[in-house]
């Protein structure tokens, strides 16, 4: 769907026009539903008709959904044989010009680190969704944790940047899920959409607004010639234009190191250009994908800084703790990766010390120290996953970093 | 030499090739480049759409094949052609998908998807090019490598039962299944030209000889002794019982066309059944949205 008011996604490329959603993939109106199936749903109202999907849980609920649904939208989901092979036909269904996605939790999160970074290295587009439960190994199935962050970012071998985003509720999860899929077009880069347990399975209302108010990032379809399509060439944006299988570029798509026409070239300068450019297309653009929800930042002693269901539960140590007279500011983190580490540094010339409660012995809360670059003090309020934190626990150490001295 | 000798011939095939490419990295008596030339000639045979078709290979020497093939091809991961496959067909039905890789990469590491691939009878094309070793890596033990010879991994010798890829595959469910050497060019042509007739899943097992690693180190001579090994030793036995045309190092080599059947393909069923369910609620797959 197309009109022509201005696109903020595709602006500054001189694109003229905005995409919104294809109606037939969104359900609009007030619902009441869990976050995986609001997930699902922020998948079809993005425009991913195919999906690959290995059962695990707490995250099946989402592929069950589009299983139900995709038929009548039309598009595909296929149940592989494992996550291995969910995680690449997926990529193949990108490359044949569809949107596509596939959901798993930890261990299968594990087995699909290669195709992260096939994904990053081939510059496909593409979104895997972890709905976290407790590890390592099988963990807790059916319980809570936080504790793929550092994986989402550092799974795969090798030097490569992706987007994690991080819901709160089912709302974002629906909000959100189109958001990875417009940032995996935007920058040809997978998207980690990073749930936990609580926000898949607990049910709040989720509104769905009609499709001409969604917007959608298309594809960064070619518009050059055969001749003078360069898989892998760039134009000072850093991001490649992209042809599809059957349109007659025969192109080549390797997960070797390769050259901008997609040959294979192991030659340092080639490597060097290619890993450079991988990482800095993100980098580049941190402040334009970074978001972040930020309460009573000014003047602010301490700063709590949490994301997904621990931000939510973190919100009520903060009132606690104001109730009493401390001044403390939140900040959550909805894209984890690439970290804010510029607005944490320029806070943390301002606040005592940061807060950081996560579903994990402390993972966040690293690069939180490291970009604080001991400007102020950091705390973890660590947890080792299986439910959420007690509030009071947060409060305790919200209290201890109040009263620590400036340094 | 005569003045008016004409240097200007193209080779028929080299349309199919990314010259720029050339030299490539198979070694001197190598089968692979002979495979893909039998594979050039089919393409020219059946009059298939170029611009429908796509390659898909894994890792390894032959993983090597989608990179001097001039069609949309792709270089996935290890064992992992037929699900990067699979999607490809899955979201763009009209696309001809070809997947090129070799023993070790389709039926070690992604044995899993070879055999739920010929399950489900996705409409993939398989040529697998078997040269009972894994050759990039410097000759180690393959799933399909014979008992008794020797590899850099099993050096006192292979004990280990090995794969007969055509009962794997026919067990499994596939609708095409022939198995030829690097010797039968024009029989290897004409079976990948009947694999295109066929929907479904399909199933060339190729034979090829790998003078570097398999036969040095198993004093087996060059890529012409194994030439002349396949010329003496191999027996057409067209529709043979996959159960009996498995591999063994110096015997016999069982090729043809072993299984050719009909069954409904992945897609063909899935439309049926939403059509069943769905009646008129069910939304056919035309275009992509974002394409």
């Amino acid at each position: 769907m197309k009109t022509d008011t201005a696109d903020p996604h595709t602006a500054d490329r001189h694109v003229a026009v905005r995409h919104t959603a294809d109606p037939r993939g969104v359900l609009t109106g007030i619902h009441f539903m869990d976050g995986d199936h609001a997930c699902c749903e922020g998948a079809l109202a993005a425009g991913c008709r195919c999906a690959a999907g290995y059962p695990i849980t707490p995250s099946t609920e989402v592929v069950e959904r589009f299983a139900s649904r995709v038929p009548t939208v039309g598009g595909t989901f296929i149940q592989m044989e494992d996550e291995l092979a969910a995680s690449i036909t997926l990529q193949g269904m990108v490359w044949a010009g569809a949107k596509a996605f596939t959901v798993t939790s930890g261990p299968g999160f594990s087995l699909m680190m290669e195709h992260i970074g096939y994904a990053a290295m081939t510059e496909t587009p593409c979104v895997f969704v972890d709905v976290q439960r407790g590890g390592p190994s099988t963990g807790l199935p059916t319980l809570p944790a936080q504790a793929d962050m550092m994986q989402a970012r550092w799974g795969s071998h090798g030097d490569y940047e992706v987007i994690a985003l991080c819901p709160n509720s089912p709302q974002e999860c629906f909000d959100l899920t189109i958001k990875a899929f417009n940032l995996a077009e935007e920058y040809r880069v997978p998207v980690m959409f990073m749930m936990d347990e609580v926000v898949g399975h607990m049910s709040e209302k989720v509104v769905i607004p009609a499709a001409d108010q969604i917007e959608v990032v298309p594809r960064k379809h070619t518009h050059k010639s055969v001749e003078d399509y360069l898989p892998y060439g760039t134009n000072g944006d850093q991001v490649p234009e992209m042809a599809h299988a059957g349109e007659g570029y025969n192109f080549h798509v390797t997960g070797l190191t390769h050259d901008e026409r997609g040959y294979p070239n192991m030659t340092l300068p080639v490597q060097d250009k290619l890993v450079r450019r991988l990482q800095s297309k993100i980098l580049n653009a941190v402040d334009r994908i970074t978001m972040t929800e930020e309460e009573q930042i000014e003047g602010a002693d301490v700063v709590v800084v949490s994301y997904g269901i621990t931000s939510r539960v973190a919100q009520r140590a903060i009132e606690a703790a104001r109730e009493r007279g401390l001044r403390v500011g939140k900040l959550r983190l909805i894209t984890a990766w690439p970290f804010p580490e510029k607005k944490i540094r320029d806070l943390a010339g301002k606040v005592k010390a940061f807060v950081v409660p996560e579903l994990n012995l402390g993972q966040m809360v690293r690069e939180v120290e490291r970009a604080a670059g001991g400007q102020a003090k950091t705390f973890a309020v660590s947890h080792a996953g299986g439910g959420v934190h007690n509030p009071e626990e947060i409060l305790k150490v919200i209290v201890e970093a109040s009263r620590c001295q400036t340094i | 030499m005569s003045d008016d000798l004409n240097t200007d011939i193209l080779n028929p095939v080299e349309p199919f090739l990314r010259s720029d490419r050339v030299p490539h990295i198979w070694c001197p008596g190598c089968g692979i480049g002979t495979t893909v030339n039998s594979f050039a000639r089919a393409l020219i045979d059946s009059n298939i759409d170029l611009g429908s078709l796509a390659l898909v290979s894994g890792i390894g020497c032959t993983g090597r094949v989608a990179g001097y093939v001039k069609l949309d091809s792709f270089h996935t991961t290890h064992g992992r052609a037929i699900p990067f496959a699979t999607g490809l067909k899955l979201a763009n039905p009209k696309l001809n998908v070809v997947v090129y890789s070799g023993d070790g990469d389709l039926s070690a590491i992604g044995g899993n998807h070879l055999i739920h691939a010929a399950r489900r009878n996705i409409d993939l094309k398989v040529i697998c090019v078997n040269n009972l070793i894994y050759a990039m890596t410097g000759g180690q033990t393959a799933p399909t490598t014979p008992d008794h010879s020797t590899t850099s991994t099993n050096p006192y010798g292979v004990f280990e039962a090995s794969f007969n890829l055509p009962h794997l595959v026919e067990a499994a469910g596939a609708v095409y299944v022939a198995r030829w050497t690097t010797f039968h060019v024009r029989q290897l042509s004409r079976a990948i030209s009947e694999a295109f007739q066929k929907k479904g899943f399909s199933f060339i097992e190729v034979i090829s000889p790998c003078p570097t690693l398999y036969q040095r180190r198993n004093k087996m001579g060059d890529g012409l002794d194994a030439m002349k090994y396949y010329k003496e030793k191999s027996r057409v036995r067209h529709g043979a019982p996959t159960s009996e045309v498995g591999m063994t190092m110096t015997g016999e080599i069982i090729v043809g066309k072993f299984v050719d059947r009909e069954r409904p393909d992945y897609q063909t069923m899935m439309k049926a059944q939403f059509h069943e369910s769905l009646g008129e609620k069910f939304v056919e797959q035309t275009e992509m949205v974002c394409s």
